[in-house]
């Protein structure tokens, strides 16, 4: 039996290279939609990793609360004692910080770079795991007086200090202010907050950045990092019903801010992934029908061209099922090519395109492998029938086959 | 099976008839035919064109079944099997040779003699080797990688026979297996047959040819559906020099 079938296999092969370029055609249908679903999940769970990384970035367990117009005529930004009263408040919250930024052009040695300068003190850095790759944080001095020290994002670094050599108590200028650089902050990458790239930043004291560049004592939004013990619509409903009691809104009024809760965040990704998933998958699906299709028919041709053959094979004591598995063989050798090229096209295509629009590329051993085992399955699906129909031949009919 | 008593004859055929089609379309191609081959006899069956001798050939593969009537072989009844135990019988006891050949195309004639063997689930040693041996046979050896469209009519011819032979049957039957050929190469397969008679293999063979029909010892005459007459004896024709 093993023989046989190894026999088969070998036969399979070489009917399909016999005519190279027809089972090339006849699989492309195949090729084509095992190609489109592994790139489009490959890409999809590479646009999910980035915005996932993004959001982590964020930290975990931290809502982000920002002023709204609402109702009002302006925006009224947070102050320093609502922050003071959140933290006192909201049982579950562990850091609170406010923090403001401000774009603005970093001077040193004769470069020059535009970035944003963002106040932030020791908790928001421990709010949103922010970490230091060389040097140390604001001292409570430094913060309480607003003394001119920064932390450089890794990109600003790159772009105006000199390369392999530290720039840890380096004096350097943001717009007209002059710091002293005090540490580097480790690589975050993109997105996130309200400054887009994370890496293209410079950390000051909170109240420096208010003195020299903001101007007042405003907070443009602030962060709470919260225990994860407490539930995170608890914590948002009494958020909600503080913030709207300090900030006097009437009863029926739209709130004038908006809190950003990346659990949620995460799981509405989730969701748009999936609905994403499925309806790759009904594309799939119909492309796959159809090179299916086209296999069946060109089984069908071929199952006629051969009938003589068949009729041979017959005649010499050929079981019934002996012609049927010969011809789904070849049938699902065919498709199992047509998968692997597939699978091949799809490598290249979402590597590239990866890099492309910039997301990570992640390989997915189960697509590829479910992509390759579907290709079999249809293969035996739409190489039945005309299996069956060669093994129905009569003998002496199919050796009269011209 | 095999060990049917040799008294026993190898084909019995009582009464076999055929009829294709239904209704007023019906054709009744054999009307009874009575026949016996014993073991080691070289039958050939003549006749006109739809007297009934390939439909007859075609009970004898085992590729067809009588409308009525009992077919025996080696004692099995085989108008009662069915497709698979008819295609198990072809495969043990029968070895088809056809007047065109019938060699898969672009297929080295070495595979096309093992081809048999593959059903059998020999391994690939054992079918090349006994596919060599088959080729040496018939005298074609050397042309073992030669596909079907790089050998003439008559080496095609023996390749067929060596692809009959391979699996050492004990009935070889040849339809028309000269109709294709030129007289020389004819000759060389009839010779081929009787030295292969010669060698115990029972050999029924369906020609129009009387020359190619004094090869054998039987001849079989068919008419309208019915044996007209059978010829026994000793061969009719001088054996060559």
């Amino acid at each position: 039996m093993l023989r046989m079938f190894a026999a088969t296999l070998l036969l399979a092969f070489r009917e399909i290279r016999r005519h190279l370029l027809r089972s090339f055609l006849t699989t492309l249908g195949i090729i084509i939609g095992v190609a489109a679903v592994i790139t489009m999940v490959t890409l999809g769970n590479g646009v999910t990793a980035s915005i996932r990384d993004q959001i982590s970035s964020l930290g975990s367990n931290v809502f982000i609360v920002f002023p709204l117009r609402g109702d009002r005529e302006v925006i009224r930004p947070f102050e320093e004692e609502d922050i003071e009263a959140v933290a006192k408040q909201i049982a579950g919250a562990q850091e609170v910080a406010g923090s403001v930024s401000a774009s603005t052009t970093a001077f040193h040695n004769g470069a020059d770079w535009t970035t944003s300068v963002q106040g932030a003190n020791n908790t928001f850095l421990r709010a949103q795991s922010i970490e230091i790759e060389e040097g140390r944080p604001f001292t409570r001095e430094e913060e309480s007086a607003g003394k001119n020290v920064c932390l450089l994002g890794p990109k600003v670094r790159d772009a105006i200090f000199v390369p392999d050599a530290s720039p840890l108590g380096e004096e350097m200028r943001l717009g007209g202010v002059s710091c002293t650089v005090i540490g580097v902050l480790a690589e975050r990458g993109q997105g996130g907050g309200p400054n887009q790239d994370q890496d293209n930043t410079v950390l000051m004291p909170l109240k420096t950045v208010q003195r020299r560049f903001t101007g007042s004592d405003d907070l443009q939004y602030f962060v709470i990092k919260y225990d994860s013990a407490y539930s995170s619509s608890a914590i948002q409903d009494s958020l909600v019903e503080l913030l709207r009691e300090r900030r006097l809104l009437q009863e029926g009024a739209d709130n004038d801010f908006n809190i950003i809760d990346t659990a949620q965040v995460n799981q509405a990704l989730g969701a748009a992934t999936g609905a994403l998933t499925a309806m790759v998958a009904v594309i799939a699906g119909i492309s796959l029908l159809v090179g299916g299709i086209g296999i069946m028919n060109i089984m069908l041709v071929s199952v006629t061209e051969r009938t003589r053959e068949i009729g041979i094979r017959l005649a010499i004591g050929a079981l019934a099922r002996e012609v049927r598995l010969q011809f789904l063989t070849e049938a699902v050798v065919l498709c199992c090519l047509g998968g692997l090229v597939g699978i091949a096209l799809a490598f290249a295509l979402s590597y590239s395109l990866a890099s492309v629009i910039d997301v990570p590329f992640i390989f997915s051993p189960m697509i590829n492998l479910a992509s390759f085992l579907f290709s079999a399955v249809m293969g035996i699906v739409f190489g039945y029938y005309p299996a069956a129909r060669a093994s129905r031949l009569d003998p002496i009919d199919a050796l009269r086959h011209e | 099976m095999r060990q049917s008593p040799e008294s026993q004859p190898l084909i019995e055929l009582e009464g076999i008839t055929k009829t294709f089609g239904e209704g007023a379309a019906a054709f009744q191609a054999l009307k009874g035919v009575d026949l016996t081959i014993d073991r080691g006899d070289f039958v050939a069956v003549m006749g006109p064109s739809g007297s009934g001798k390939s439909t007859t050939m075609n009970v004898l593969g085992c590729l067809d079944v009588p409308t009525s009537g009992v077919f025996r072989f080696h004692g099995v009844e085989v108008q009662s099997l069915d497709r698979d135990q008819r295609s198990l019988l072809r495969r043990r006891y029968l070895g088809f040779v056809f007047q065109g050949f019938n060699l898969l195309a672009r297929t080295s004639a070495l595979e096309n003699v093992e081809l048999p063997l593959l059903y059998r689930g020999e391994s690939k040693a054992a079918r090349c080797e006994a596919a060599m041996r088959a080729l040496d046979q018939v005298g074609l050896a050397p042309w073992a990688t030669h596909t079907p469209a790089e050998l003439s009519g008559g080496q095609q011819q023996r390749v067929a026979i060596a692809r009959a032979l391979v699996t050492q049957p004990d009935v070889l039957l040849a339809d028309e297996p000269t109709g294709n050929l030129d007289t020389e190469r004819s000759l060389e397969i009839m010779e081929l047959l009787t030295r292969l008679n010669g060698e115990g293999i029972t050999v029924v063979m369906v020609t129009h040819e009387e020359e190619m029909a004094q090869f054998a010892r039987t001849i079989v005459h068919f008419r309208d559906g019915l044996v007209e007459r059978i010829d026994r004896g000793a061969r009719h024709r001088v054996e060559p020099a």
